[in-house]
């Protein structure tokens, strides 16, 4: 597994995502609250592509009349039937131990220790002033 | 763990994908502003539009009955980047679906404007009219791959037959559709006339699903949820099926080909398992009947495969497929609605290439006559 510099973090806008092919994969990373989520661009179901989902929350409710958003634009609501995963591990909504979207861990680091190593991309341009998003693929 | 799940687009979808040629037989283009189909229609009309706009025998006027799953019941991704509705503009329609998925002949199926659910039959039989040029003129005169139906609602039975004589002399349309939720079962003999006629120009009947005709759109009454009303649509389909065969519409225009869109395929065996059935108990009762139930089915009728069934386990799609038989479906995506189904994906069964080359093409063509 690679690490691969695939932007910098303010070229996500939040809410925003950002395909790259590692590997022969299009993966998808979404910017959420401040965090960075990398999955497998492609819904299990029938190949949607998962840029094109919508961002949706958690909605729950202990009692009619009376319901609560949580977890806002980390739910991710496919673009075509609708099948629901949560962005942070992947997993479907309603069927969690079979259905899952595979996901890539992302770190970010600083241009200055990007600069050091050993993480060096091979062609992103690495400014040290600036953080950069990392999936490992 | 489903093993469809991590894995890239492997190299032999890829080749299958350009080896294939599609033809889709559910294609659903969109008008993207009233103008564009106004200037098909008479003053008369172009003020009523204006003035009354649609009315149906539903509530919400300018809405469905039930909201959706999605805007426009369509893909999320399939909104034009230029605007407009899903479905309305060409270029983005090649972009998204037609070019990338090999599509080598569309079939359009129009559902604005509730065109067979009008409450005023003038009215209706006004706009079905105007979208039947504007489906040349918008679509099939600028990408010959799509093809246009022949819009007939058949309870105006006068009108529909003098629209079908109208579009045939154009020459340009490959089938006559009508509606599966009109006043009556599709099989009663007030609708004989278009079936005969259809007989005579070899032009397929075609059925998709939709409309409100006035009925509850299931046996048991209204449904409470867009989930149930969605459902329906298998049962409208069975009725119409039930309809077409016990009221002999075979065995009366034997050369009719009877195409159901959109109600999938699942219901079918055991639909005609119980008709057969039925039809050793009470033959009698239906003399016009000289064969089996099922063997009108499996000679005269034709299914589109979406919204495909999605059984657990993908042996019981394939038995499905060998219950209705290989030679009955055509395949149909409805793009660009939200239950699109991908040609590359959607059956979760292993075809033979044979098998794959007749639903995604060649018993399309035959029927249709591409």
């Amino acid at each position: 597994m690679a690490r691969h510099i695939i932007a910098s973090t303010s070229e996500i806008p939040p809410g925003g995502n950002k395909v790259v092919e590692i590997n022969g994969r299009d993966i998808v990373v979404f910017h959420v609250n401040g965090e960075y989520f990398a999955l497998l661009n492609r819904c299990p179901h029938a190949g949607a592509p998962l840029e094109k989902a919508a961002c949706v929350a958690r909605l729950t409710s202990k009692e009619p009349g009376v319901y609560e958003r949580s977890r806002v634009g980390e739910l991710l609501r496919c673009a075509w039937h609708g099948w629901e995963f949560d962005m942070r591990n992947g997993q479907s909504w309603f069927d969690p131990q079979r259905v899952k979207i595979r996901t890539y861990p992302v770190v970010i680091e600083d241009g200055e220790t990007l600069a050091k190593g050993p993480y060096v991309a091979e062609t992103f341009p690495v400014h040290v002033e600036d953080s950069y998003v990392i999936v490992e693929a | 763990m489903s093993d469809v799940i991590d894995r890239p687009i492997l190299a032999e979808e890829e080749a299958a994908k350009s080896r294939l040629r599609i033809i889709d037989c559910d294609v659903h283009p969109s008008i993207h502003a009233h103008a564009d189909i106004e200037q098909f229609m008479p003053k008369r009309w172009q003020e009523h539009l204006r003035t009354y706009g649609s009315h149906l025998r539903t509530p919400y006027i300018g809405t469905t009955p039930y909201p959706r799953s999605s805007p426009l019941i369509a893909r999320r991704d399939a909104w034009p980047p230029t605007g407009g509705p899903p479905g309305s503009n060409l270029e983005f329609m090649r972009k998204q679906y037609l070019d990338p998925l090999n599509v080598e002949f569309g079939i359009l199926q129009v559902l604005d404007l509730f065109i067979f659910s009008q409450q005023n039959l003038e009215f209706g039989a006004a706009i079905q009219r105007a979208i039947n040029d504007w489906q040349l003129a918008f679509w099939s005169d600028r990408d010959p791959r799509l093809k246009a139906s022949i819009l007939a609602g058949q309870d105006d039975t006068q009108f529909a037959i003098a629209e079908i004589e109208r579009c045939a002399k154009i020459g340009r349309y490959v089938q006559i559709n009508v509606c599966p939720r009109a006043n009556e079962p599709l099989g009663r003999r007030r609708y004989w006339p278009i079936y005969a006629r259809a007989q005579e120009l070899g032009l397929p009947l075609g059925i998709h699903v939709g409309g409100y005709g006035g009925h509850a759109p299931t046996g048991g009454g209204w449904p409470s949820y867009y989930a149930e009303e969605h459902q329906s649509n298998a049962h409208t389909m069975a009725a119409q099926l039930t309809s077409l065969v016990l009221e002999g519409i075979p065995e009366r225009f034997p050369k009719l080909k009877i195409v159901f869109i959109e109600g999938g395929f699942g219901w079918i065996p055991s639909a005609t398992w119980r008709m057969d059935r039925h039809f050793e108990a009470f033959r009698s009762e239906v003399p016009h009947l000289k064969r089996k139930p099922s063997e009108y089915v499996k000679e005269h009728f034709w299914f589109t495969t979406q919204p495909i069934d999605e059984p657990d386990e993908a042996k019981h799609l394939r038995s499905l497929i060998e219950w209705v038989g290989v030679d009955r479906l055509l395949f149909s995506s409805d793009y660009p609605h939200w239950d699109f189904d991908d040609p590359r994906y959607a059956f979760k069964t292993p075809l033979t290439d044979a098998e794959r080359r007749k639903i995604f093409n060649s018993n399309a063509r035959a029927i249709y006559k591409f």
